[in-house]
């Protein structure tokens, strides 16, 4: 069976909703649909606390939020997609506000912005620290005025389709009746976000399993500078959720196990008591983990059953400032730490937070695949670079959300049309394969958590804060044995209705695809940049590696090509990451 | 501390079951694991067919909403060691159609939502160009509490009039109506007051409470509802006693 759309979104998260609408109003005749393996609202964006950063105050420019954003990537992103980043986030925050969306307000009215880490103006807008439950639900309450935009909730999109090096559409199951279907479109978006869930210890979701990226990677995709993994400095230790950088930049300092302000040590300024722009607690994520892992080294860290960690200290902040601004944070320590911020000191360490590599698009989010867009955290542009500075990722999905729903709109319109006999074929061939996975299965010995985990331990042991050669090449071969395993991977469950043992499959299989990118390009940079950081080659080497790592699948023989495209400079020449001075 | 507990989990699988039935799993009784830790246990180690939905595992997605000993709860905002010893038991959210095990069905949800137009509606939409809508902190307060509903269907669970009467709109699409309703910047409100006002609507709800008493987020639908309620009936006073150009 099979259904056509014009444009369908893979994903309803920011990205993909906002998306979506930049479809419908581009081209109110074009029919779009959004697919997604949970309820759009259940989406990750959901989990965003701190803020979407654009500029908005009178002593700020376009320019200083480009420099900081720049220099936070550690020159590794494009100037150009910078450029228009900057310049289209104001807008869309706008035009948010106009849908709805509960910014936070100064006493006349109009939005308020608060500091975050790296920036140095205030131009992070927020909905106190729950930014992304506010956007996302604005953004799902929008698309449901426009009825046209059909969705498909709970549909998990286990292939695209491709022939002739443009896309067709996707084939996916729908979880509650185990139904396959062929869902052919004329442009298809992938927005279904990161991967943080190949790492045993991270902020992302339960869904966080990179399936977008897998399912271009093996359309024939490039993947795009995977091997920058971003470490948020602050995760709670055992659950691993988000203590927002907004708990920063409202006064918190980190507080080794003496009680000292540590970062001091590390080139990221003096300690003042209030909060100072680029500096100290503000500078960027990368370089604030990877002060922690010295810290551990000195011996500095405080050992806990859930591993090493120093501490957050919000106390000096008062009970109105914290409930005022982070009560997020105050409801999460109590619930998760049973500890509040007001008086007590909130245990944290450093845990996989984002991924600053991706899908390898363009400035209007399309991929080398005809027809194939991608935005969000799934792609990779680069606005990110090496590192992301904290509030970039919220307007990333709303400005590339928005310029790929266009830009698919202007494709879908122009080159819509017959669906090649192939791709029907194709479709067929994947239903086919989705229940063989289940008969095959069905006799597997090794437990798919088991296998998880160990991926999720190789990758942190091989691929983590501070890599080396050997430590890499170790992980990549720990994951060629996993993949072994995974051929004889158990599913006991053989129903059809809502399988989610299936699905926890397909995603490891997903998962070990994105982890091999990852191990893969971080082999090949023999430099350290931003997140990307080698103990064997200390140094950021501009004249070897001033350039994006694009992965691709050969899919003979489960190999992988690497080459490198060199980055757009525009106005500011790669110079020194200066931070706290 | 015992360092195990029993839950005893509701499984149904259609086409095999006829009813749901209690399978009982041990699992670790360790601080900080929520009733979500016990079950993705059970899932990773004991019994790979359970099936139950999760994902941001804290407690703001919405996701994980179930009936734990009798009460509808985020599983991932529920502790092992508020139970102990045990047993837990542990059950999909009522007032659902049970789709597998815990999961079940919010479709009707779904399609109530936009009944309500839970978006924002204006007159005249003034260009972005134009900056922001003003809205002061007071203005804001006046919705903030409807705005923080996650959808998680704990109030639809909990309340007594869904249960007997499925085509209530229910606690939480009146909360979000309230919510815009409520907003200085929306002009919505004679859009939604046809289905608010309707049998379905707000007069369905008799004030048990119990909606407000379950939700994990202190939304309030209660509230929402009983405030709606003084504003139609105002509303329906003014429009018997003054002519229509006053309203």
């Amino acid at each position: 069976m099979s259904a056509f759309h014009d444009v369908l979104v893979i994903g309803g998260g920011g990205a993909g909703l906002r998306a979506a609408i930049a479809v419908a109003e581009t081209n109110p005749r074009l029919r779009v649909a959004i697919v997604s393996k949970v309820y759009p609202m259940r989406s990750h964006t959901v989990s965003a606390e701190g803020g979407a950063a654009g500029v908005a105050a009178d002593d700020d420019s376009l320019d200083e939020h480009a420099y900081d954003t720049v220099s936070g990537s550690d020159w590794l992103c494009d100037q150009d997609a910078v450029e228009a980043f900057v310049a289209e986030a104001p807008r869309e925050l706008l035009r948010l506000e106009h849908w709805g969306c509960p910014w936070s307000r100064q006493p006349d009215g109009h939005t308020a912005v608060r500091a975050f880490g790296g920036m140095k103006k205030k131009r992070t807008w927020f909905a106190a620290d729950r930014t992304g439950f506010h956007m996302l639900h604005t953004l799902f309450q929008t698309v449901l005025s426009f009825p046209d935009v059909v969705r498909y909730d709970e549909w998990y999109v286990t292939k695209l389709l491709v022939d002739n090096g443009r896309t067709y559409g996707v084939v996916a199951i729908e979880l509650a009746t185990g139904r396959t279907e062929t869902i052919t479109a004329s442009a298809v978006i992938v927005c279904t976000g990161g991967c943080g869930r190949v790492y045993p210890f991270t902020t992302n979701a339960n869904i966080k399993t990179g399936d977008g990226m897998a399912l271009a990677y093996r359309a024939g995709a490039p993947l795009k500078d995977m091997e920058f993994v971003q470490y948020h400095p602050t995760g709670l230790p055992f659950t691993g959720i988000l203590i927002t950088e907004a708990a920063r930049a409202e006064g918190g300092w980190l507080l080794n196990k003496d009680g000292y302000r540590y970062l001091q040590d590390y080139d990221l300024g003096i300690p003042e008591p209030t909060p100072v722009m680029r500096s100290m607690e503000l500078g960027p994520r990368d370089r604030l983990s990877q002060a922690f892992v010295h810290e551990f080294d000195k011996g500095r860290t405080i050992d806990t059953p859930y591993g090493p960690i120093v501490h957050l200290d919000l106390r000096h902040l008062g009970a109105e400032l914290i409930d005022a601004k982070l009560p997020f944070v105050r409801e999460l320590c109590s619930q998760y730490q049973n500890i509040d911020p007001v008086t007590e000191l909130v245990p944290v360490r450093p845990v996989v937070h984002y991924m600053m590599g991706g899908i390898h698009t363009d400035i209007h989010g399309a991929t080398p695949i005809q027809g194939l867009y991608a935005a969000g955290e799934v792609a990779c542009v680069s606005i990110n670079g090496a590192n992301r500075l904290g509030s970039n990722s919220l307007p990333e999905c709303l400005v590339f959300g928005t310029r790929a729903g266009r830009a698919a709109a202007v494709f879908a319109g122009q080159y819509g049309g017959a669906i090649p006999p192939a791709i029907l074929a194709q479709g067929r061939d994947e239903e086919d394969r989705l229940e063989r996975e289940l008969t095959r299965h069905a006799e597997g010995r090794e437990r798919i958590a088991d296998i998880r985990t160990e991926m999720q331990t190789a990758m942190e042991n091989g691929a983590g804060i501070y890599r080396d050669g050997d430590s890499l090449a170790k992980a990549a071969d720990e994951l060629q044995e996993l993949r072994l395993r995974f051929a004889d991977a158990a599913v006991d469950d053989h129903s059809r209705t809502f399988n989610t043992e299936l699905v926890a499959l397909l995603e490891l299989s997903f998962m070990l695809d994105v982890a091999e990118s990852i191990i893969t390009c971080a082999l090949q940079r023999e430099e350290s940049r931003g997140a990307h950081q080698r103990t064997d080659f200390p140094a950021r080497d501009d004249e070897g590696y001033l350039a994006h790592s694009l992965v691709y699948r050969e899919p003979d023989r489960h190999g992988r090509r690497v080459q490198y495209l060199p980055v757009t400079i525009t106005r500011w020449p790669p110079g020194e990451r200066v931070y706290g001075r | 501390m015992a360092d195990q507990i029993t839950l005893e989990v509701a499984r149904y699988r259609p086409g095999l079951d006829t009813e749901p039935v209690m399978q009982s799993y041990q699992v670790p009784l360790r601080e900080h694991w929520a009733i979500l830790d016990g079950l993705t246990y059970i899932k990773d180690h004991l019994d790979g067919t359970l099936s139950f939905r999760w994902s941001c595992r804290m407690g703001i997605c919405g996701s994980c909403g179930m009936t734990v000993n009798g009460d509808p709860q985020l599983t991932c905002a529920t502790f092992l060691t508020d139970y102990a010893p045990g047993p837990v038991r542990v059950e999909p959210l009522r007032n659902f159609p049970v789709v597998r095990d815990l999961v079940v069905d919010i479709g009707d949800f779904m399609e109530k939502l936009p009944t309500v137009k839970p978006w924002m509606i204006r007159d005249v939409d003034s260009p972005v160009e134009e900056g922001e809508y003003l809205q002061t902190p007071e203005e804001l307060d006046e919705y903030k509490q409807f705005s923080m509903c996650i959808n998680c269907m704990l109030c639809y669970s909990a309340c007594p009039v869904y249960a007997l009467d499925p085509s209530f709109v229910g606690p939480a699409a009146i909360a979000l109506a309230q919510r815009y309703n409520l907003d200085s910047r929306d002009e919505g409100a004679a859009d939604r007051d046809d289905v608010l006002t309707s049998p379905e609507g707000i007069w369905a709800c008799t004030f048990v409470g119990e909606c407000s008493a379950a939700c994990p987020k202190d939304v309030d639908p209660a509230a929402a509802i009983q405030r709606y309620k003084l504003t139609a009936a105002t509303q329906a006073v003014k429009n018997f006693l003054l002519p229509r150009g006053a309203r």
